[in-house]
């Protein structure tokens, strides 16, 4: 990433003592590869980083997501098909109250013309180009290929920093049923187009009728597949075998840039127990492998405010003694506003008040435990609170960019939502937090 | 219009993260307790079922959870083996071994191998009556369709072969609307809704399988009534929170914190809040879903939102929106 701090208010703001290791972790880092169980907002996650570091820093960032949702896509300009980086224009951001010092760009993976470009790429010659392009299995083949998407999209990340026209870019991972698939992506593919058993599988038909060490093997899968569809196959992947050298070398890359120490994970959550477990997991499986984990992000958590006993008992009161709480506001010297004239009214609002807090508090007390399992995994444990409403264009991704980046990480942001416009870089920022202590569980200062 | 437990077969899908596991345990639970002998099944192996259940790990073996319930995880190699001790009378596990070694390659290689062999196992287990309902814990709404279109793609592309006999009777429960059924999970969120009206508008075209409920999950209740709102949002102003903080004082006969009410009056403007833009997208479900699909609502569960007890609730819920 380009040097953030050449600009004097973005180094004021690094100035807060935890806040600061967000922006420091971005300064060194060029990749950024988010990952987690599906359904905790890992899209909207990236794209929020990313709005958020075009926001603050001089440089050109680029998400790269696979399927965003579809309003989120219109916001960023992503509506139409193909593979095309398009910018994000710059008067977005100031729409949305923010002068950018970057440029912020996103891209779609399409996992098609994926393909189709890697195939261009290693097939020695354009007749083999094309007959594997019009071969009626490719399609199908390289559409449910386990780890197919996981794989292209790692692909895709490796060709766009060959291209180097980013300073900073961020990846998506694609929803996937186990969310550590994309890890082992290009090993599996290395090691599928090395495979004693395709150098087999294509071998003519007649020969390896005579082999008699597969003949059991054989048997079974004609009987099972029929011939005429192992042909098929065999067919497919000759061709495909002629890409062999430069899909391995690929691989490699592909490997070795994800253990490239300007590459970091953020692994994104929410604080429910089985999207946690695996985020947990997930984590272990990084530092197994020696890939950095430079950001863990809990998502969507309950403002902490739930969690303040002064608050506890106050709801409490409204549970139990609405009814009596309603006679004595009514009872002051000054009048009631109109609206609390009805005593009976106004007690029912007082008991659903009370309870709506005591419901959200157990689950901010449950989110809290969580925290702390997390926080004990990893120093880094941003939170972003639930958020009223669907984040679906960019003042929505700026805000939960604000979060990230909040002074204190590892504390939820304030409760109260502050104006749009009012962004922490434009100098507001010290302020986010106001008088909320840190959250319990939270980790320690960076 | 068959009801939704009186199928054979049910597979409950989403986006992810949204409930899937709860409700296909909760359903299978319902079902039990209705008299019904039920299998769930985990399609993914990740555990979740048997956390779900707290009944230990589940395996390709269905493990009894209670009376009449029975739980397993897929396992495609095993069901291979299965599939060629039934189908194919080969005698011994040794002679499948080396077949069971190159299943990941042919697998991998061949498009469908591994989800014909899971969606067979399924419809074979219909077949044979087993159990009254098979009910499935299956992919995520943007693998689904894959899944459950295999038979569809391998009758096209396997012309011969054992494989080919099999699709046509595994079609024929797959695309009776009185066996099959699919349930489609959503949050009241935008994605998750939109995931679910993808679906259901491609389903019935490109995998035969009905549509049988719409299951909208996580609704949160409604704090207040409309008359109610303009109440609460008097008593959220200055003179509404200071009013309120000294009528608490006086209860108590203590002073209590302007700060504490702010916080609980905050708390319940977020409620009223998520719950609203929750209501928008639940709306959009409703005109979208087709009328004859019963679309059901389970709540937000504030408790515990996992495990036996959670699952019990949701069953419970899932009777009386049933009308069981």
């Amino acid at each position: 990433m380009s040097p953030p701090r050449a600009h004097k208010a973005a180094a004021e703001d690094t100035a807060e003592p935890t806040g600061g290791r967000l922006e420091r972790l971005m300064a060194a880092k060029e990749i950024i590869v988010a990952c987690g169980p599906g359904g905790v907002g890992k899209t909207t996650t990236a794209a929020a980083l990313g709005a958020e570091m075009a926001a603050r820093s001089a440089g050109r960032v680029l998400v790269l997501t696979v399927d965003p949702a579809r309003r989120l896509a219109d916001a960023l300009g992503m509506g139409g098909l193909g593979n095309e980086a398009r910018q994000v224009p710059p008067e977005a951001f100031v729409a949305a109250g923010v002068r950018p010092r970057g440029e912020l760009w996103a891209a779609m993976l399409d996992t098609a013309a994926s393909w189709d470009a890697l195939v261009r790429r290693h097939a020695p010659d354009p007749a083999t180009v094309s007959r594997i392009l019009a071969n009626p299995l490719y399609r199908n083949i390289t559409g449910r290929f386990a780890r197919s998407h996981e794989y292209i999209a790692m692909e895709r990340l490796h060709e766009l920093r060959a291209e180097g026209r980013y300073d900073l870019l961020i990846v998506d991972t694609p929803p996937s049923n186990d969310a550590l698939d994309f890890l082992d992506a290009p090993e599996r593919m290395a090691e599928f187009f090395g495979s004693g058993l395709l150098r087999w599988l294509v071998t003519p038909y007649r020969s390896r009728l005579l082999n008699l060490a597969s003949r059991p093997f054989y048997q079974v899968a004609d009987r099972i597949l029929g011939t005429q569809f192992l042909q098929d196959i065999a067919e497919f992947f000759l061709l495909f075998q002629q890409m062999y050298d430069g899909f391995i070398r690929r691989a490699r890359g592909v490997g070795q840039m994800l253990r490239d120490p300007a590459t970091t994970f953020m692994v994104v959550t929410t604080l429910e127990p089985s999207p946690a477990g695996e985020a947990l997991r997930l984590a272990g499986e990084l530092e197994r492998r020696h890939l950095q984990l430079g950001l863990l992000v809990a998502n969507k958590a309950l403002p902490h405010s739930f969690e303040e006993p002064d608050a506890a008992r106050v709801a409490e009161e409204l549970a139990q003694h609405s009814g009596e709480l309603a006679q004595a506001m009514g009872e002051g010297a000054a009048r009631l506003p109109a609206a609390l004239g009805d005593p009976a009214r106004l007690a029912r609002v007082l008991a659903g008040v009370g309870e709506s807090f005591s419901n959200f508090r157990a689950v901010a007390q449950r989110e809290a435990t969580l925290l702390e399992e997390l926080a004990a995994v990893h120093e880094v444990a941003v939170t972003v609170p639930h958020l009223a409403r669907d984040v679906v264009d960019l003042p929505g991704l700026l805000e939960v960019g604000r979060h990230l980046f909040a002074p204190g990480t590892g504390e939820p942001a304030p409760p109260a939502r502050r104006p749009r416009g009012a962004r922490p870089s434009e100098g507001a920022s010290s302020g986010a937090t106001g008088g909320d202590g840190p959250r319990r569980g939270a980790p320690k200062d960076a | 219009m068959t009801s939704l437990l009186e199928r054979r077969l049910l597979f409950v899908t989403g986006k992810g993260g949204v409930g899937k596991t709860t409700i296909a345990a909760a359903l299978g639970l319902l079902a039990a307790s209705l008299g019904k002998r039920a299998l769930v099944c985990e399609a993914e192996n990740r555990g979740a079922l048997s956390t779900a259940y707290e009944c230990g790990p589940t395996r390709f073996e269905p493990l009894k959870v209670s009376s009449g319930l029975y739980a397993m995880s897929m396992d495609t190699e095993a069901s291979l083996r299965e599939y060629l001790k039934l189908n194919l009378r080969l005698p011994t596990a040794g002679r499948i071994g080396p077949v069971a070694h190159a299943f990941d390659f042919v697998a991998t290689a061949a498009p469908g191998v591994r989800e014909i062999l899971t969606v067979g196992k399924l419809c074979y287990e219909v077949r044979e009556r087993h159990y009254d309902l098979v009910i499935v814990d299956a992919a995520t709404t943007g693998h689904f369709i894959g899944e459950l279109a295999a038979p569809v793609g391998i009758n096209e592309l396997v012309r011969v072969g054992a494989v080919r006999s099999q699709t046509d009777w595994m079609l024929e429960i797959l695309s009776d609307p009185a066996q099959t059924g699919v349930c489609i999970v959503a949050t009241p969120e935008e994605t998750p809704v939109n995931e679910a009206l993808e679906l259901a508008g491609r389903l019935e075209g490109e995998t035969g399988v009905a549509l049988a409920a719409v299951i909208a999950n996580r609704v949160l209740p409604e704090l207040f009534g409309r008359s109610e709102e303009e109440a609460f949002e008097a008593l959220a102003g200055t003179a509404g929170r200071r009013r309120l903080t000294a009528a608490l004082a006086g209860a108590q006969g203590s002073r209590r914190d302007a700060a504490a009410v702010d916080a609980v009056i905050e708390a319940a403007r977020l409620a009223t809040r998520v719950r609203r833009g929750g209501a928008e997208h639940l709306a959009r479900l409703r005109e979208s879903v087709p009328a004859h699909v019963p679309l059901l609502y389970l709540p937000y569960l504030f408790g515990r939102s996992h495990g036996p007890r959670a699952i019990r609730q949701v069953a419970d819920t899932l009777a009386e929106e049933l009308g069981q």
